[in-house]
Protein backbone atom coordinates (compact mmCIF):
# COMPACT_ATOMS: atom_id res chain seq x y z
CA UNK A 1 0.00 0.00 0.00
CA UNK A 2 1.44 3.32 -1.03
CA UNK A 3 -0.47 5.55 1.36
CA UNK A 4 0.42 4.64 4.91
CA UNK A 5 -1.39 7.57 6.50
CA UNK A 6 -4.62 8.94 5.10
CA UNK A 7 -6.56 11.84 6.59
CA UNK A 8 -9.97 12.56 5.15
CA UNK A 9 -11.63 15.81 6.21
CA UNK A 10 -10.46 15.25 9.75
CA UNK A 11 -11.98 17.77 12.18
CA UNK A 12 -11.95 18.36 15.89
CA UNK A 13 -13.88 20.85 18.01
CA UNK A 14 -13.27 21.77 21.62
CA UNK A 15 -16.60 23.20 22.63
CA UNK A 16 -17.16 26.17 20.32
CA UNK A 17 -13.52 26.23 19.20
CA UNK A 18 -12.83 24.52 15.90
CA UNK A 19 -9.28 23.42 16.50
CA UNK A 20 -8.94 21.36 13.33
CA UNK A 21 -11.13 21.90 10.29
CA UNK A 22 -11.42 19.32 7.52
CA UNK A 23 -7.76 18.53 7.07
CA UNK A 24 -7.05 15.97 4.33
CA UNK A 25 -3.74 14.62 3.14
CA UNK A 26 -1.88 11.38 2.48
CA UNK A 27 1.59 10.25 3.38
CA UNK A 28 3.36 7.40 1.61
CA UNK A 29 6.34 5.20 2.41
CA UNK A 30 9.65 7.02 2.17
CA UNK A 31 8.11 10.42 2.73
CA UNK A 32 9.12 12.74 5.53
CA UNK A 33 6.35 15.26 5.91
CA UNK A 34 7.01 18.45 7.79
CA UNK A 35 3.84 19.47 9.56
CA UNK A 36 4.13 23.22 9.95
CA UNK A 37 2.11 25.92 11.54
CA UNK A 38 2.19 28.58 14.21
CA UNK A 39 1.55 27.55 17.80
CA UNK A 40 -2.12 26.79 18.28
CA UNK A 41 -2.70 26.01 14.61
CA UNK A 42 -3.90 22.49 15.36
CA UNK A 43 -0.74 20.47 14.76
CA UNK A 44 -0.74 18.62 18.06
CA UNK A 45 -4.50 18.06 17.95
CA UNK A 46 -4.19 16.52 14.48
CA UNK A 47 -1.37 14.25 15.64
CA UNK A 48 -3.32 13.19 18.70
CA UNK A 49 -6.20 12.19 16.46
CA UNK A 50 -3.84 10.21 14.24
CA UNK A 51 -2.56 8.26 17.24
CA UNK A 52 -6.07 7.61 18.53
CA UNK A 53 -5.48 9.64 21.70
CA UNK A 54 -8.21 12.11 20.76
CA UNK A 55 -11.32 11.02 18.91
CA UNK A 56 -12.09 13.20 15.87
CA UNK A 57 -15.33 15.24 15.85
CA UNK A 58 -15.76 14.50 12.15
CA UNK A 59 -13.88 12.92 9.28
CA UNK A 60 -11.68 9.84 9.31
CA UNK A 61 -8.03 8.96 9.52
CA UNK A 62 -6.38 5.67 8.65
CA UNK A 63 -2.93 4.39 9.52
CA UNK A 64 -1.73 1.42 7.45
CA UNK A 65 -5.33 0.84 6.46
CA UNK A 66 -6.68 0.81 10.01
CA UNK A 67 -9.25 3.35 11.13
CA UNK A 68 -8.13 5.35 14.16
CA UNK A 69 -11.55 5.20 15.81
CA UNK A 70 -12.68 1.64 15.17
CA UNK A 71 -9.27 -0.10 15.29
CA UNK A 72 -7.19 1.96 17.71
CA UNK A 73 -5.00 -0.93 18.84
CA UNK A 74 -4.05 -1.94 15.29
CA UNK A 75 -3.22 1.69 14.56
CA UNK A 76 -1.02 1.99 17.64
CA UNK A 77 0.81 -1.24 16.85
CA UNK A 78 1.77 0.25 13.50
CA UNK A 79 3.01 3.59 14.68
CA UNK A 80 5.62 5.08 16.90
CA UNK A 81 4.70 8.34 18.55
CA UNK A 82 6.73 10.98 20.30
CA UNK A 83 4.21 13.18 22.16
CA UNK A 84 4.84 16.89 22.51
CA UNK A 85 7.46 17.56 25.19
CA UNK A 86 8.38 13.85 25.25
CA UNK A 87 6.67 12.90 28.54
CA UNK A 88 8.42 9.95 30.23
CA UNK A 89 8.25 8.03 33.50
CA UNK A 90 10.95 9.95 35.34
CA UNK A 91 11.35 7.48 38.19
CA UNK A 92 12.45 4.67 35.86
CA UNK A 93 15.90 4.08 34.44
CA UNK A 94 16.25 4.28 30.66
CA UNK A 95 16.74 0.52 30.52
CA UNK A 96 13.67 -0.22 32.67
CA UNK A 97 11.54 2.24 30.72
CA UNK A 98 12.44 0.75 27.34
CA UNK A 99 11.90 -2.75 28.75
CA UNK A 100 8.43 -1.63 29.88
CA UNK A 101 7.55 -0.28 26.44
CA UNK A 102 8.89 -3.44 24.82
CA UNK A 103 6.80 -5.59 27.17
CA UNK A 104 3.63 -3.61 26.48
CA UNK A 105 4.33 -3.92 22.78
CA UNK A 106 4.67 -7.68 23.16
CA UNK A 107 8.38 -7.83 22.44
CA UNK A 108 9.47 -10.42 24.98
CA UNK A 109 12.73 -12.21 25.63
CA UNK A 110 15.36 -12.18 22.90
CA UNK A 111 13.20 -10.16 20.50
CA UNK A 112 12.74 -7.51 23.17
CA UNK A 113 16.43 -7.34 23.96
CA UNK A 114 17.25 -7.05 20.27
CA UNK A 115 14.71 -4.25 19.77
CA UNK A 116 15.97 -2.34 22.81
CA UNK A 117 19.58 -2.81 21.70
CA UNK A 118 18.85 -1.48 18.22
CA UNK A 119 16.88 1.52 19.49
CA UNK A 120 19.55 2.35 22.07
CA UNK A 121 22.24 2.18 19.41
CA UNK A 122 20.35 4.39 16.99
CA UNK A 123 19.67 7.04 19.62
CA UNK A 124 23.10 6.61 21.26
CA UNK A 125 21.76 6.11 24.74
CA UNK A 126 24.39 3.65 25.95
CA UNK A 127 26.09 6.08 28.38
CA UNK A 128 22.88 6.74 30.35
CA UNK A 129 21.20 3.35 30.12
CA UNK A 130 21.14 2.81 33.89
CA UNK A 131 20.35 6.35 34.99
CA UNK A 132 16.90 7.41 36.19
CA UNK A 133 15.23 9.43 33.42
CA UNK A 134 14.65 12.35 35.82
CA UNK A 135 18.39 12.92 36.07
CA UNK A 136 18.97 13.18 32.31
CA UNK A 137 19.53 16.32 30.26
CA UNK A 138 16.82 17.52 27.93
CA UNK A 139 18.66 16.16 24.91
CA UNK A 140 18.92 12.68 26.38
CA UNK A 141 15.27 12.74 27.48
CA UNK A 142 14.21 13.56 23.95
CA UNK A 143 16.35 10.71 22.69
CA UNK A 144 14.70 8.33 25.17
CA UNK A 145 11.36 9.49 23.76
CA UNK A 146 12.61 8.76 20.26
CA UNK A 147 14.00 5.38 21.27
CA UNK A 148 10.60 4.51 22.71
CA UNK A 149 8.91 5.54 19.44
CA UNK A 150 11.18 3.49 17.15
CA UNK A 151 11.52 0.49 19.48
CA UNK A 152 9.17 -1.76 17.51
CA UNK A 153 10.44 -0.52 14.13
CA UNK A 154 7.02 0.84 13.16
CA UNK A 155 6.12 1.58 9.53
CA UNK A 156 4.70 4.97 10.58
CA UNK A 157 6.40 7.51 12.83
CA UNK A 158 4.69 10.57 14.25
CA UNK A 159 7.00 12.99 16.01
CA UNK A 160 5.59 16.09 17.69
CA UNK A 161 8.31 18.76 17.80
CA UNK A 162 11.19 16.30 18.16
CA UNK A 163 13.86 19.02 18.21
CA UNK A 164 12.04 21.60 20.35
CA UNK A 165 14.34 22.95 23.05
CA UNK A 166 17.45 21.11 21.88
CA UNK A 167 20.81 22.71 21.17
CA UNK A 168 22.09 22.86 17.55
CA UNK A 169 24.21 19.71 17.92
CA UNK A 170 21.31 17.75 19.35
CA UNK A 171 19.01 19.06 16.63
CA UNK A 172 21.49 17.88 14.05
CA UNK A 173 21.59 14.42 15.65
CA UNK A 174 17.82 14.08 15.70
CA UNK A 175 17.55 15.18 12.08
CA UNK A 176 20.24 12.74 11.05
CA UNK A 177 18.30 10.00 12.80
CA UNK A 178 15.08 10.95 11.02
CA UNK A 179 16.83 11.07 7.64
CA UNK A 180 18.39 7.67 8.33
CA UNK A 181 15.04 6.03 9.00
CA UNK A 182 13.17 7.80 6.22
CA UNK A 183 13.49 5.31 3.35
CA UNK A 184 11.41 2.51 4.88
CA UNK A 185 8.84 4.55 6.75
CA UNK A 186 6.21 7.22 6.51
CA UNK A 187 7.24 9.98 8.90
CA UNK A 188 5.31 13.03 10.04
CA UNK A 189 7.32 15.63 11.93
CA UNK A 190 5.60 18.64 13.41
CA UNK A 191 7.67 21.73 13.90
CA UNK A 192 7.63 25.46 13.71
CA UNK A 193 11.30 25.60 12.83
CA UNK A 194 11.64 26.15 9.11
CA UNK A 195 15.26 25.11 8.77
CA UNK A 196 14.08 21.70 9.88
CA UNK A 197 11.85 21.40 6.85
CA UNK A 198 14.71 22.24 4.52
CA UNK A 199 16.99 19.83 6.36
CA UNK A 200 14.90 16.65 6.47
CA UNK A 201 11.50 16.94 4.81
CA UNK A 202 10.48 15.80 1.38
CA UNK A 203 7.20 17.61 1.71
CA UNK A 204 5.73 20.36 3.82
CA UNK A 205 2.16 20.71 4.98
CA UNK A 206 1.25 24.07 6.45
CA UNK A 207 -1.74 24.55 8.72
CA UNK A 208 -3.10 27.77 10.14
CA UNK A 209 -6.16 28.29 12.32
CA UNK A 210 -6.98 24.61 12.00
CA UNK A 211 -7.01 24.60 8.21
CA UNK A 212 -4.58 23.25 5.66
CA UNK A 213 -3.10 26.17 3.75
CA UNK A 214 -0.32 24.52 1.77
CA UNK A 215 0.86 21.04 0.79
CA UNK A 216 4.02 21.20 -1.31
CA UNK A 217 7.70 20.37 -1.49
CA UNK A 218 10.03 22.81 0.30
CA UNK A 219 11.24 23.97 -3.14
CA UNK A 220 7.70 24.72 -4.31
CA UNK A 221 7.05 26.62 -1.12
CA UNK A 222 10.15 28.67 -1.64
CA UNK A 223 8.88 29.64 -5.08
CA UNK A 224 5.97 31.35 -3.37
CA UNK A 225 8.40 33.78 -1.80
CA UNK A 226 8.50 37.26 -3.38
CA UNK A 227 12.26 36.99 -3.22
CA UNK A 228 12.41 33.76 -5.24
CA UNK A 229 14.93 34.17 -8.11
CA UNK A 230 15.61 37.76 -7.11
CA UNK A 231 19.04 39.12 -8.05
CA UNK A 232 21.22 40.76 -5.48
CA UNK A 233 24.16 42.76 -6.85
CA UNK A 234 26.87 44.79 -5.22
CA UNK A 235 28.54 47.43 -7.35
CA UNK A 236 30.81 50.40 -6.71
CA UNK A 237 28.78 53.41 -5.62
CA UNK A 238 30.04 55.43 -8.58
CA UNK A 239 28.50 52.98 -11.07
CA UNK A 240 25.33 52.31 -9.13
CA UNK A 241 23.12 54.68 -11.14
CA UNK A 242 24.41 53.27 -14.40
CA UNK A 243 23.75 49.72 -13.23
CA UNK A 244 20.28 50.68 -12.19
CA UNK A 245 19.44 52.04 -15.62
CA UNK A 246 20.71 48.91 -17.33
CA UNK A 247 18.76 46.62 -15.07
CA UNK A 248 15.59 48.65 -15.23
CA UNK A 249 15.45 48.07 -18.98
CA UNK A 250 15.62 44.31 -18.71
CA UNK A 251 12.39 42.54 -19.56
CA UNK A 252 10.65 40.74 -16.76
CA UNK A 253 11.69 43.06 -13.97
CA UNK A 254 8.92 43.67 -11.49
CA UNK A 255 10.70 45.88 -9.02
CA UNK A 256 14.13 47.35 -8.49
CA UNK A 257 15.56 48.55 -5.20
CA UNK A 258 18.79 50.50 -4.77
CA UNK A 259 20.13 50.80 -1.29
CA UNK A 260 22.26 53.70 -0.02
CA UNK A 261 25.99 53.03 -0.49
CA UNK A 262 28.01 51.80 2.45
CA UNK A 263 31.82 52.08 2.24
CA UNK A 264 31.52 53.02 -1.41
CA UNK A 265 29.53 49.92 -2.30
CA UNK A 266 25.86 50.00 -3.25
CA UNK A 267 23.47 47.07 -3.28
CA UNK A 268 20.79 46.48 -5.87
CA UNK A 269 17.90 44.11 -5.47
CA UNK A 270 16.04 43.10 -8.62
CA UNK A 271 12.74 41.31 -8.21
CA UNK A 272 11.58 39.35 -11.25
CA UNK A 273 8.09 38.77 -12.51
CA UNK A 274 6.79 35.26 -11.85
CA UNK A 275 8.93 32.51 -13.29
CA UNK A 276 11.47 34.81 -15.01
CA UNK A 277 15.17 34.08 -14.64
CA UNK A 278 17.02 37.35 -14.81
CA UNK A 279 20.56 36.35 -14.09
CA UNK A 280 22.01 35.42 -17.54
CA UNK A 281 20.51 38.44 -19.28
CA UNK A 282 21.52 40.82 -16.49
CA UNK A 283 25.10 39.60 -16.43
CA UNK A 284 25.48 39.91 -20.20
CA UNK A 285 24.04 43.43 -20.32
CA UNK A 286 26.07 44.71 -17.40
CA UNK A 287 29.24 43.35 -18.96
CA UNK A 288 28.36 44.97 -22.28
CA UNK A 289 27.87 48.28 -20.51
CA UNK A 290 31.16 47.76 -18.64
CA UNK A 291 29.63 47.99 -15.19
CA UNK A 292 31.84 46.09 -12.78
CA UNK A 293 29.85 43.79 -10.53
CA UNK A 294 31.60 43.00 -7.26
CA UNK A 295 29.17 40.38 -6.11
CA UNK A 296 26.08 38.72 -7.51
CA UNK A 297 23.73 36.23 -5.94
CA UNK A 298 20.40 34.67 -6.85
CA UNK A 299 17.96 34.50 -3.94
CA UNK A 300 16.23 31.14 -3.53
CA UNK A 301 13.44 32.64 -1.51
CA UNK A 302 12.95 32.52 2.22
CA UNK A 303 10.69 29.91 3.75
CA UNK A 304 9.95 32.10 6.73
CA UNK A 305 8.51 34.78 4.42
CA UNK A 306 6.32 32.17 2.80
CA UNK A 307 5.36 30.80 6.20
CA UNK A 308 4.29 34.25 7.37
CA UNK A 309 2.31 34.95 4.23
CA UNK A 310 0.54 31.60 4.38
CA UNK A 311 -0.29 31.62 8.05
CA UNK A 312 -1.17 35.27 8.59
CA UNK A 313 -3.09 35.78 5.33
CA UNK B 1 -3.03 -9.85 29.44
CA UNK B 2 0.58 -9.22 28.50
CA UNK B 3 -0.07 -5.47 28.59
CA UNK B 4 -1.82 -5.73 31.97
CA UNK B 5 1.16 -7.61 33.34
CA UNK B 6 3.65 -5.05 31.98
CA UNK B 7 1.70 -2.14 33.49
CA UNK B 8 1.25 -4.02 36.75
CA UNK B 9 4.99 -4.60 37.03
CA UNK B 10 5.86 -1.01 36.18
CA UNK B 11 3.44 0.38 38.75
CA UNK B 12 4.43 -2.05 41.46
CA UNK B 13 8.13 -1.27 41.03
CA UNK B 14 7.30 2.45 40.91
CA UNK B 15 6.01 2.28 44.50
CA UNK B 16 9.41 1.16 45.68
CA UNK B 17 11.32 3.65 43.51
CA UNK B 18 10.61 6.36 46.08
CA UNK B 19 10.74 6.20 49.89
CA UNK B 20 6.94 6.50 49.85
CA UNK B 21 6.46 2.75 49.91
CA UNK B 22 8.66 2.21 52.93
CA UNK B 23 7.16 5.16 54.78
CA UNK B 24 3.71 3.82 54.07
CA UNK B 25 4.52 0.33 55.25
CA UNK B 26 6.21 1.55 58.43
CA UNK B 27 3.31 3.86 59.28
CA UNK B 28 0.79 1.12 58.61
CA UNK B 29 2.62 -1.41 60.75
CA UNK B 30 3.23 1.07 63.56
CA UNK B 31 -0.35 2.27 63.64
CA UNK B 32 -1.82 -1.22 63.32
CA UNK B 33 0.34 -2.35 66.23
CA UNK B 34 -0.35 0.68 68.40
CA UNK B 35 -4.10 0.46 67.83
CA UNK B 36 -4.16 -3.23 68.67
CA UNK B 37 -2.35 -2.90 71.97
CA UNK B 38 -3.26 0.55 73.24
CA UNK B 39 -6.73 1.20 71.88
CA UNK B 40 -7.98 -2.31 71.24
CA UNK B 41 -6.66 -3.68 74.53
CA UNK B 42 -5.15 -6.84 73.04
CA UNK B 43 -3.83 -8.11 76.38
CA UNK B 44 -6.63 -6.80 78.56
CA UNK B 45 -9.18 -8.77 76.56
CA UNK B 46 -7.42 -11.91 77.58
CA UNK B 47 -8.60 -13.77 74.48
CA UNK B 48 -6.53 -15.56 71.91
CA UNK B 49 -7.90 -13.81 68.83
CA UNK B 50 -7.04 -10.89 66.58
CA UNK B 51 -10.35 -9.07 66.97
CA UNK B 52 -8.66 -5.98 68.41
CA UNK B 53 -6.17 -6.03 65.51
CA UNK B 54 -8.65 -6.20 62.65
CA UNK B 55 -11.13 -3.86 64.33
CA UNK B 56 -9.10 -0.81 63.31
CA UNK B 57 -8.22 -1.81 59.75
CA UNK B 58 -11.12 0.04 58.11
CA UNK B 59 -10.06 3.24 59.89
CA UNK B 60 -6.40 2.87 59.01
CA UNK B 61 -7.29 2.15 55.40
CA UNK B 62 -9.52 5.19 55.32
CA UNK B 63 -6.54 7.51 55.01
CA UNK B 64 -3.69 5.16 54.08
CA UNK B 65 -5.27 3.50 51.05
CA UNK B 66 -6.27 6.75 49.29
CA UNK B 67 -2.60 7.74 49.75
CA UNK B 68 -1.57 4.63 47.85
CA UNK B 69 -4.16 5.15 45.12
CA UNK B 70 -3.84 8.90 44.65
CA UNK B 71 -0.89 8.83 42.27
CA UNK B 72 -2.21 6.09 39.98
CA UNK B 73 -3.80 8.43 37.42
CA UNK B 74 -3.30 11.96 38.73
CA UNK B 75 0.45 11.60 38.26
CA UNK B 76 0.02 10.35 34.67
CA UNK B 77 -2.16 13.33 33.86
CA UNK B 78 0.11 15.86 35.55
CA UNK B 79 3.27 14.68 33.83
CA UNK B 80 1.59 14.03 30.47
CA UNK B 81 2.68 10.40 30.42
CA UNK B 82 -0.97 9.44 29.99
CA UNK B 83 -0.51 10.40 26.34
CA UNK B 84 2.42 8.02 26.14
CA UNK B 85 0.55 5.22 27.89
CA UNK B 86 -2.67 5.64 25.95
CA UNK B 87 -0.91 5.66 22.58
CA UNK B 88 0.77 2.33 23.30
CA UNK B 89 -1.28 -0.66 22.15
CA UNK B 90 -3.16 -0.79 25.47
CA UNK B 91 -6.88 -0.44 26.13
CA UNK B 92 -7.99 1.82 29.00
CA UNK B 93 -9.43 -1.23 30.76
CA UNK B 94 -6.06 -3.00 30.67
CA UNK B 95 -4.30 0.05 32.07
CA UNK B 96 -6.88 0.44 34.85
CA UNK B 97 -6.60 -3.23 35.78
CA UNK B 98 -2.80 -3.24 35.75
CA UNK B 99 -2.61 -0.20 38.01
CA UNK B 100 -5.27 -1.54 40.37
CA UNK B 101 -3.52 -4.88 40.75
CA UNK B 102 -0.21 -3.18 41.51
CA UNK B 103 -1.73 -1.01 44.25
CA UNK B 104 -3.71 -3.94 45.63
CA UNK B 105 -0.68 -6.20 45.81
CA UNK B 106 1.25 -3.39 47.46
CA UNK B 107 -1.40 -3.22 50.19
CA UNK B 108 -1.23 -6.99 50.38
CA UNK B 109 2.50 -6.80 51.08
CA UNK B 110 1.91 -4.28 53.86
CA UNK B 111 -0.81 -6.49 55.31
CA UNK B 112 1.33 -9.62 55.06
CA UNK B 113 4.07 -7.90 57.04
CA UNK B 114 1.76 -7.88 60.07
CA UNK B 115 2.38 -11.64 60.38
CA UNK B 116 4.29 -11.30 63.68
CA UNK B 117 1.04 -10.53 65.45
CA UNK B 118 -0.41 -13.77 64.13
CA UNK B 119 2.64 -15.61 65.44
CA UNK B 120 2.29 -13.80 68.76
CA UNK B 121 -1.30 -14.78 69.28
CA UNK B 122 -0.49 -18.38 68.38
CA UNK B 123 2.33 -18.34 70.87
CA UNK B 124 0.14 -16.92 73.60
CA UNK B 125 -2.82 -19.18 73.14
CA UNK B 126 -4.82 -21.28 70.72
CA UNK B 127 -6.73 -18.94 68.42
CA UNK B 128 -9.14 -20.03 65.69
CA UNK B 129 -6.78 -19.66 62.74
CA UNK B 130 -9.66 -20.10 60.30
CA UNK B 131 -11.21 -16.90 61.57
CA UNK B 132 -7.87 -15.13 61.34
CA UNK B 133 -7.40 -16.20 57.72
CA UNK B 134 -10.95 -15.03 56.97
CA UNK B 135 -10.17 -11.72 58.64
CA UNK B 136 -7.01 -11.26 56.61
CA UNK B 137 -8.95 -11.96 53.42
CA UNK B 138 -11.66 -9.53 54.52
CA UNK B 139 -9.07 -6.88 55.24
CA UNK B 140 -7.44 -7.33 51.85
CA UNK B 141 -10.81 -7.25 50.05
CA UNK B 142 -11.70 -4.04 51.85
CA UNK B 143 -8.35 -2.54 50.82
CA UNK B 144 -9.12 -3.58 47.22
CA UNK B 145 -12.47 -1.82 47.24
CA UNK B 146 -10.87 1.32 48.69
CA UNK B 147 -8.12 1.24 46.05
CA UNK B 148 -10.63 0.92 43.24
CA UNK B 149 -12.54 3.91 44.62
CA UNK B 150 -9.34 5.87 45.16
CA UNK B 151 -8.11 5.06 41.65
CA UNK B 152 -11.43 6.32 40.29
CA UNK B 153 -10.99 9.61 42.13
CA UNK B 154 -7.38 9.83 41.00
CA UNK B 155 -8.51 9.69 37.37
CA UNK B 156 -10.69 12.75 37.92
CA UNK B 157 -7.85 15.16 38.60
CA UNK B 158 -4.21 15.93 37.84
CA UNK B 159 -3.59 16.96 41.44
CA UNK B 160 -2.60 14.19 43.84
CA UNK B 161 -3.75 16.09 46.93
CA UNK B 162 -7.22 16.54 45.48
CA UNK B 163 -7.18 12.88 44.49
CA UNK B 164 -6.33 11.94 48.07
CA UNK B 165 -9.07 14.09 49.62
CA UNK B 166 -11.70 12.91 47.14
CA UNK B 167 -10.63 9.32 47.69
CA UNK B 168 -10.76 9.60 51.48
CA UNK B 169 -14.18 11.26 51.43
CA UNK B 170 -15.63 8.69 49.03
CA UNK B 171 -14.23 5.84 51.11
CA UNK B 172 -15.60 7.42 54.26
CA UNK B 173 -19.09 7.67 52.79
CA UNK B 174 -19.05 4.01 51.80
CA UNK B 175 -17.55 2.95 55.09
CA UNK B 176 -20.15 4.83 57.13
CA UNK B 177 -23.22 4.30 55.00
CA UNK B 178 -24.71 1.89 57.55
CA UNK B 179 -24.23 4.25 60.46
CA UNK B 180 -26.81 6.72 61.80
CA UNK B 181 -24.48 9.60 61.05
CA UNK B 182 -25.13 9.00 57.36
CA UNK B 183 -28.55 7.42 57.54
CA UNK B 184 -30.45 9.89 59.73
CA UNK B 185 -30.20 12.89 57.39
CA UNK B 186 -31.23 10.61 54.52
CA UNK B 187 -34.17 9.20 56.46
CA UNK B 188 -36.25 12.30 55.87
CA UNK B 189 -35.79 12.32 52.10
CA UNK B 190 -35.46 8.70 51.07
CA UNK B 191 -38.17 6.00 51.02
CA UNK B 192 -37.40 2.99 53.28
CA UNK B 193 -36.23 0.68 50.49
CA UNK B 194 -33.72 3.28 49.27
CA UNK B 195 -32.54 3.76 52.80
CA UNK B 196 -31.99 0.05 53.13
CA UNK B 197 -30.06 0.08 49.87
CA UNK B 198 -27.77 2.78 51.21
CA UNK B 199 -27.35 0.91 54.47
CA UNK B 200 -26.51 -2.30 52.62
CA UNK B 201 -23.57 -0.51 51.03
CA UNK B 202 -21.92 -0.21 54.39
CA UNK B 203 -18.34 -1.42 54.09
CA UNK B 204 -18.14 -1.63 57.84
CA UNK B 205 -21.03 -4.08 58.05
CA UNK B 206 -19.66 -6.31 55.31
CA UNK B 207 -16.15 -6.16 56.71
CA UNK B 208 -17.36 -7.26 60.14
CA UNK B 209 -19.43 -10.05 58.61
CA UNK B 210 -16.41 -11.33 56.73
CA UNK B 211 -14.00 -10.89 59.60
CA UNK B 212 -16.18 -13.03 61.83
CA UNK B 213 -15.50 -15.81 59.38
CA UNK B 214 -19.08 -16.99 59.38
CA UNK B 215 -21.05 -15.88 56.36
CA UNK B 216 -18.30 -15.22 53.86
CA UNK B 217 -19.69 -15.56 50.38
CA UNK B 218 -22.21 -12.73 50.12
CA UNK B 219 -19.98 -10.11 51.69
CA UNK B 220 -16.96 -11.22 49.66
CA UNK B 221 -19.16 -10.97 46.59
CA UNK B 222 -20.21 -7.52 47.74
CA UNK B 223 -16.62 -6.27 47.90
CA UNK B 224 -15.77 -7.92 44.60
CA UNK B 225 -18.71 -6.23 42.86
CA UNK B 226 -18.04 -2.81 44.39
CA UNK B 227 -14.41 -3.11 43.27
CA UNK B 228 -15.40 -4.18 39.79
CA UNK B 229 -17.97 -1.40 39.49
CA UNK B 230 -15.45 1.20 40.60
CA UNK B 231 -12.93 -0.11 38.06
CA UNK B 232 -15.49 0.06 35.27
CA UNK B 233 -16.27 3.66 36.22
CA UNK B 234 -12.54 4.30 36.42
CA UNK B 235 -12.13 3.03 32.85
CA UNK B 236 -14.91 5.31 31.64
CA UNK B 237 -13.34 8.31 33.38
CA UNK B 238 -9.97 7.55 31.78
CA UNK B 239 -11.57 7.21 28.37
CA UNK B 240 -13.54 10.44 28.71
CA UNK B 241 -10.72 12.28 30.44
CA UNK B 242 -8.14 11.82 27.73
CA UNK B 243 -10.44 13.21 25.08
CA UNK B 244 -11.28 16.34 27.07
Amino acid sequence: MADMVVLDRLSRNFGPIRAVREISFRVGRGEVVGFLGPNGAGKTTTMRMLTGFLPPSAGTARVCGHDVVSEPLAVRRNLGYLPEGAPLYGDMTVQAFLAFVAAVRGLAGAAGRRAIGAAVERTQLQPVLHQPIDTLSKGYKRRVGLAQAILHDPPVLILDEPTDGLDPNQKYEVRRLIAEMAPGKAIIVSTHILEEVEAVCTRAIVVARGQLVADATPEELRRLSPLHNALRLRVAAATAERAREVLAHLSGVRELQLSLPVDGVAELLVLPQDGVELAPEAVARLRAERVEVRELSVERGRLDDVFRRLTLG
Amino acid sequence: MRAVLAIFRREFVAYFATPLAYVFIVIFLALAGAMTFYVGGFFERGQADLYSFFLFHPWLYLFLVPAVAMRLWAEERRSGTIELLMTLPVTPAQAVLGKFLAAWLFCGVALALTFPIWLTVNYLGEPDNGVIVASYIASWLLAGAFIAIGSCMSALTRNQVIAFVLGAVACFVFLMSGVDLVLSPLRTVLPPFALELVASFSFLFHFNELAKGVIGASSALFFASVTLLALVINTLIVELGKSA
